[in-house]
């Protein structure tokens, strides 16, 4: 069968960015990145309840600084997660529709980084 | 005016009722996440650097320990179906989708399990 001639719907790079869209995504990648530590979650569990032995290698690991840095890309991904998500409660009380939507975006953006700049500072001190 | 097609009428059986189920419960899950993983965070931070005998001492309380095991669940729920509706939109190719979608829930209760029982072997005493 030929191809029918009909015109093409337009893709991502002919709209102009918009902070809802980057928002939309990253809440996306953030879900799939938490999926994905919740196995490390359960390791670290696990190491726990098998023995000491077990228990010093998974601490061992989040005490690098490779182990700490996915430990602080984790805590972001799940403030700036549930930021986004507080934001999909409104939309589902069909509120937050208009031009607010974009201070929503920034304030996940901005709020996801400044909570766990906070959370490491206090863990820190 | 009625909005069923004729193959409706004819089979009467009206909806199964579970249309909104997945919404609903990735709706659910969201609400009961928000406090329940800033409880998680909270124990992670006060975990870290730990050693086992302040694991056991930490889990050694029901009260984390039943809230621990809640968290896990409400994440692996809300993880699930969160994971299969990226599965549907990007997988095209049915048979690779199926296999997927299996895979999917087969992570998420495979991680929830070794969690609340490692979680429970803690709370008895290790």
């Amino acid at each position: 069968m030929a191809e029918p001639n009909r015109p093409l719907s337009p893709h991502l790079q002919i709209y102009k960015f918009e902070i809802t869209m980057a928002m939309s995504i990253v809440h996306r990648i953030t879900g799939v990145g938490l999926y994905l530590g919740t196995a490390l979650l359960a390791w670290w569990f696990a190491a726990a309840a098998i023995g000491d032995g077990a228990f010093d290698i998974a601490q061992g690991f989040f005490n690098h600084w490779f182990g700490r840095l996915i430990l602080i890309g984790y805590t972001w991904a799940l403030f700036h997660h549930m930021l986004g998500g507080l934001r999909h409660f409104v939309w589902d009380m069909g509120k937050g529709y208009g031009p607010e939507r974009y201070t929503y975006g920034w304030l996940t953006l901005i709020g996801g980084v400044v909570l766990t700049a906070l959370l490491w500072l206090l863990v820190l001190i | 005016m009625s909005y069923r097609t004729p193959y409706s009428r004819v089979t009467g059986l009206g909806s199964a009722k579970e249309g909104t189920g997945h919404f609903w419960t990735q709706r659910m899950t969201a609400v009961a996440n928000v406090p329940l993983m800033l409880f998680l965070v909270w124990l992670i931070v006060s975990l870290v650097g730990a050693d086992r005998a302040q694991m056991l001492a930490t889990f050694a309380n029901p009260f984390v320990t039943a809230l621990t095991i809640l968290t896990v669940l409400s994440a692996c729920i809300h993880m699930k179906l969160g994971l299969q509706v990226v599965i549907e939109d990007y997988v095209q190719a049915e048979g690779s989708k199926i296999v997927l979608i299996l895979l999917n829930t087969f992570f998420s209760y495979g991680v929830a399990a070794v969690a609340v029982v490692s979680l429970l072997k803690l709370s008895f005493g290790g």
